[in-house]
């Protein structure tokens, strides 16, 4: 019986010694910062997974509208289809399946456009037709407010162009902002030339 | 400034020249404005006064209700380990599981568990880049040590998919033993599985195929509905059964269980074989007294000695061998081996459309042969950790088998250290009183 009770104690230690060591093991490069997943609108594709492979739905990924990017177009890429003929807000012209993009008047010729988040599907039809026609003020980003931070992101293992990453808890948002200095360049390159 | 329309009618050539370059740099300029953030329609300047709105971005979930929910998952541990150990009081530990279901699995929806906390730590282990969470750590360590002290408490009343299944249990049924160790095996299926597509930075298939998260988020997808149901339904006849059949956090908290130093038992003294709590554990985790007339012989016992040392080995290489032999198919679920078999396909035959991820990938400007080798480098793991995977459950198999054959004798009714959950069900079939030795009620 002392025999059997030493071996005991002896796994015992070395089992406690076994966990306490794996831990501190992948402890020792933990992170402090707990980390949060979101997608770069940079590298996005708007493939449209980010709608169909999110545990949540609807997706906690949606799209997001950088007003400060946006040029308040009156034929925005983003709001109609592409063969619209008369630019009102039919539901037979509007590119977003579930109308969560509205179009506002504010002033001739400028229009807001904002999203109705709660409709919103995150399927990126939007914001590809706003990256390719328009200034890409609509982009894709992970909602923090509904992703639920899963282990492995599903959408990031399917995501064709990788652009999912784990981001600082305290920086969650990866949006494209208006490069101020390049679009200064740009004006006055613009004048320039209507200068001649 | 000239208004358009009101060019002198010769143009000067230096002029066009210069009107020429600026043209060529605005065409540029238009070429690469997306990558560089410019826009193509300027901010409008508003006369009517327009507020411009702001960009909502909620914040997540902070980083200090994480480490709360660490608190309550050591407070949770040491209360459900009271109970089981000191309280002995069943319904103590029924009315707490109750609570961990609330907050574990439908306040926090079953995310962050220790179940799927073994990937995070296997990741960690193979992948130097990868950081596991503090959080993700101690939500692994934690049961495990609790365990190795107390039993599977975590079990008993700390899980939510546990304290789920207990609910519906009505009516257990015995499986037998025969049944009881085959089912057994899959749980060691599951984590060698898992630990192998987590290595290899695959998948973390513990979460995917997690059946209930989906039913605390009350949004599960159509077949992980179906699973669950199946689950809940047969859990009325046989209880747990993602607990003892399915769940691999379970074969280690087995492990570390069987050589814990206080382990709940069915009696608060010592057992007087009444044989009462014979049918009270709907676990099928108590075992009963082995006494024969007629005890093995000693050349019995050799051959059966024998025996064993030639079949452990055996089922050992067998396993490894098998598996090792399926490796491919494995490792489809690698998202590189996934790509290149999807680029060969597209190779072969030109007539389907090809896939977004194909066209990505092309429109990437890699070289084929980069994806190729990283994918054969993906395949060499996959050999080797199937090898690792196959001997691993051949080594499960066989001493399955020999503990099936080897004769333990035993006096009392006691909970098998292994299987038990610690859910304190037999305590209250036990008449024999606390601190009063044999005497009944």
């Amino acid at each position: 019986m002392n025999r059997r009770r030493f071996l005991t104690t002896g796994i015992r230690a070395s089992i406690l010694a076994g966990i306490g060591g794996a831990g501190a093991m992948v402890a020792s490069k933990a992170g402090a910062e707990q980390l949060v997943w979101q997608l770069d609108p940079a590298k996005c594709l708007q493939c449209g997974r980010c709608a169909t492979d999110c545990v949540l739905t609807p997706s906690a990924v949606k799209c997001v509208h950088v007003y400060a990017m946006c040029g308040y177009c009156d034929l925005c890429g983003g709001y109609f289809k592409p063969d619209t003929k008369t630019l009102t807000t039919a539901a037979e012209n509007q590119l977003c399946p579930t109308s969560a993009l509205k179009r506002k008047f504010v002033e001739d010729p400028f229009f807001e456009y904002t999203i109705d988040e709660p409709l919103c599907i995150g399927c990126g039809k939007c914001v590809k037709g706003c990256s390719s026609f328009g200034n890409g003020s609509l982009q894709l980003q992970v909602r923090h407010d509904r992703c639920v931070n899963c282990n492995q992101c599903s959408i990031a293992r399917n995501c064709p162009a990788d652009a999912f990453s784990r981001v600082p808890l305290s920086k969650p948002y990866l949006l494209k902002q208006v490069n101020e200095e390049s679009q200064a360049a740009e004006l006055t390159g613009k004048k320039g030339s209507s200068d001649e | 400034m000239s208004k358009p329309g009101k060019y002198p009618v010769r143009i000067p050539r230096k002029t066009l020249n210069r009107c020429f370059f600026m043209l060529l740099v605005l065409i540029l300029t238009l070429q690469f404005q997306e990558v560089l953030g410019v826009q193509r329609f300027p901010r409008p300047e508003f006369e009517s006064g327009y507020v411009q709105p702001e960009t909502l971005q909620p914040s997540a979930r902070s980083g200090v209700l994480a480490i709360v929910d660490v608190l309550i998952l050591i407070i949770s541990l040491a209360v459900v380990s009271w109970l089981v150990i000191k309280r002995r009081s069943r319904l103590l530990v029924f009315w707490f599981s109750l609570f961990s279901l609330v907050y574990f699995g439908f306040y926090r929806q079953g995310c962050i568990c220790s179940i799927g906390a073994i990937q995070n730590v296997t990741l960690g282990i193979f992948d130097s880049t990868y950081i596991v969470p503090i959080t993700v750590i101690a939500f692994f360590i934690l049961p495990l040590v609790f365990t190795l002290f107390f039993g599977r408490t975590f079990c008993a009343g700390v899980c939510p998919f546990g304290a789920m299944q207990d609910l519906v249990s009505f009516k257990p049924q015995k499986l037998g033993a025969r049944m009881n160790a085959i089912l057994g095996l899959i749980p060691y299926i599951y984590l060698g599985l898992a630990v192998l597509y987590a290595a290899t930075r695959s998948d973390f298939i513990i979460c995917r195929y997690d059946p209930f998260v989906g039913i605390f988020r009350f949004d599960a997808s159509f077949g992980m509905f179906l699973f669950a149901g199946a689950l809940l339904i047969s859990g009325i006849f046989i209880a747990r059964p993602y607990c003892r059949f399915i769940c691999p956090y379970g074969v280690l908290l087995n492990w570390v269980s069987r050589f814990s130093w206080k382990h709940l038992t069915i009696t608060p003294s010592n057992c007087i074989q009444c044989r009462l709590c014979e049918d009270s554990c709907p676990y099928d985790a108590i075992d009963m007294p082995v006494t024969v007339k007629n005890p093995e012989t000693k050349s019995a016992t050799t051959r059966k000695f024998i025996l064993i040392c030639l079949l452990v080995p055996f089922f050992t290489l067998l396993g490894g061998f098998t598996t090792s032999r399926i490796h491919e198919t494995l490792a489809k679920v690698n998202r590189k081996v996934a790509l290149t078999n999807m680029l060969l396909e597209t190779s072969n035959n030109k007539d389907q459309p090809e896939s977004i991820d194909v066209t990505t990938f092309k429109s990437s400007g890699k070289p084929i042969s980069q994806v190729y080798s990283e994918a054969s480098l993906v395949l060499k793991q996959f050999y080797t950790g199937s090898w690792i995977l196959g001997c691993f459950l051949g080594l499960v198999i066989g001493i399955t088998l020999a503990y099936r054959m080897v004769m333990i004798y035993r006096t009392d009714y006691i909970p098998n250290k292994g299987t038990c959950f610690s859910c304190t069900r037999c305590v209250d079939y036990c008449p024999v009183e606390r601190n009063n030795e044999g005497l009944t009620k």
